[in-house]
């Protein structure tokens, strides 16, 4: 049922759009109302999310590190893994988001067959499908830039030509969009096969799968199967740009499927697990140096405590305390 | 809120990505351009409809070099209007539709598509 429901509400999503244009003539509807309220979702709701987060108090270091922390001079330490200043968090920062490092130290645990040993082996499918997944999606979202700026920039031309570099077809296929959706189904298949996988895998996780499965098919199908009229969709969204549009009518229902799936992905993001955009940014454990050694962090929350030293104790009863013969330290 | 500097720092270079189209094409862009390919005066009709032509030409386009070049069949029917036409960009498309710069590219440069007929194909000069 976790894999069910979300595949059925993504081919509702699609087929409201689809029939939406093509039978009831909702144009506006889906080309112009939806992408605006989506895009104001993402932004207000991603704001609010960080701001959120910004509010929790990080009273201390936690150093989750894989390497030796920086102490005497004479020790080597480890300035990526453990770094002790902002260079090295932005390092160990620009890591994690470029390169999935953590991923990458993903190990599999085993029981080996010839007898009942323990083994621990490396496993880097997960972090291959995720690079591959990420790296395609930022190209190909920054391939579609072309049908948000006019004129369209060197970079965005140079892009797409490196992309299309084995010019196979008409339209030529990108390598993108082949490696992001073989790797959107790998994310999807290994959450299916693996019963340790499928066990803690939630509808949260198969929606956006499916959602951007079905973006990635859409757009694939549009580019080489199920034409539209490009420039029509690019007068939208330059209208769309300039707050004056009008949703044509050339731009087949195939087209607002895509686009109000894209609309869907906008506004779920702030709310799911997608957020990690945003949130990767905020790990505790990666953004913060481990310097716990050198700066004292205090508590935002302490309040100030009342205490009773023993010399105030002593000027109290010092008098009564002489007379009953008890030491006192004054003395 | 904690490091106030830092998450508005972040949050003001997350807002200037994601707006990028908008600031982009209201300051340096020009929103109202609309591509005007100038269609041949005096003809009523493609080798196919206009929207297939719209949709497939270049699917169309690439099926003609493949039977010129590969089976030598340059005579193509057409499934719209049963007329024969060669198969030949510059004696059939470029008759008609004269000039590169103001019919092919005009919708191309548009939508920054860069198609590679020309990496062999020579455009007509003559008017």
């Amino acid at each position: 049922m976790r894999v069910v429901i979300p595949l059925i509400a993504v081919i509702i999503l699609f087929m409201l759009a689809y029939f939406g244009v093509e039978a009831a003539g909702l144009q506006t509807l889906f080309g112009v109302v939806f992408p605006y309220i989506a895009l104001v979702i993402f932004i207000v709701g991603l704001i609010y999310k960080i701001v959120r987060w910004a509010m929790v108090p990080v009273p201390f270091r936690i150093p989750t590190t894989c390497g030796q922390q920086k102490s005497f001079p004479w020790i080597k330490p480890s300035k990526l893994d453990n770094p002790s200043g902002t260079l090295g968090v932005i390092g160990r920062m620009a890591l994690e988001v470029l390169c999935f490092r953590s991923l990458f130290r993903n190990t599999r645990t085993e029981i080996q067959k010839d007898g009942p040993k323990v083994a621990y082996a490396s496993n880097k499918w997960l972090w291959l499908g995720g690079m591959a997944f990420h790296w395609s999606m930022l190209i190909v979202s920054i391939r579609h830039l072309r049908f948000f700026t006019e004129p369209v920039p060197g970079v965005i031309i140079g892009l797409q030509d490196l992309d299309g570099f084995f010019q196979v077809g008409v339209p030529v296929f990108y390598a993108t969009s082949i490696i992001f959706l073989l790797a959107v189904g790998w994310l999807f298949l290994r959450r299916v096969v693996s019963p340790q996988l499928r066990y803690i895998s939630l509808a949260n996780d198969y929606f956006p799968l499916f959602l951007i499965l079905g973006i990635g098919t859409t757009g694939f199908l549009m580019r080489h199967l199920m034409k539209t009229d490009i420039v029509a969709i690019k007068n939208l969204t330059l209208g769309l740009l300039s707050f004056n549009p009008a949703a044509p009518a050339e731009a087949s229902g195939m087209f607002y499927a895509h686009l109000f799936l894209v609309c869907v992905l906008f506004a779920y993001f702030p709310f799911g697990k997608l957020t990690h955009l945003a949130g990767v940014f905020l790990s505790p454990t990666r953004n913060l140096s481990n310097n716990s050694r050198v700066v004292r962090h205090i508590n935002p929350w302490n309040y100030p405590v009342k205490v009773h030293t023993y010399a105030e104790y002593e000027e109290e009863f010092g008098e009564k305390m002489k007379k009953a013969g008890i030491p006192l330290d004054k003395e | 809120m904690y490091d106030a500097g830092k998450i508005i720092l972040g949050i003001a270079i997350f807002l200037v990505l994601i707006t990028f189209p908008f600031w982009f094409t209201l300051a340096l862009g020009n929103p109202d351009y609309q591509p005007d390919p100038e269609l041949p005066a005096g003809q009523v009709q493609c080798v196919e409809s206009k929207e297939y032509m719209i949709h497939w030409h270049m699917d169309l386009l690439n099926q003609w070099r493949d039977s010129v070049v590969r089976d030598g069949n340059r005579m193509y029917v057409s499934r719209e209007y049963g007329d024969r036409h060669e198969m030949s960009l510059t004696r059939t498309c470029m008759r008609c539709h004269e000039s590169r710069e103001r019919f092919c590219d005009r919708c191309h440069d548009y939508t920054a598509v860069d198609p590679y007929c020309w990496d062999c194909h020579v455009e007509p000069k003559g008017e």
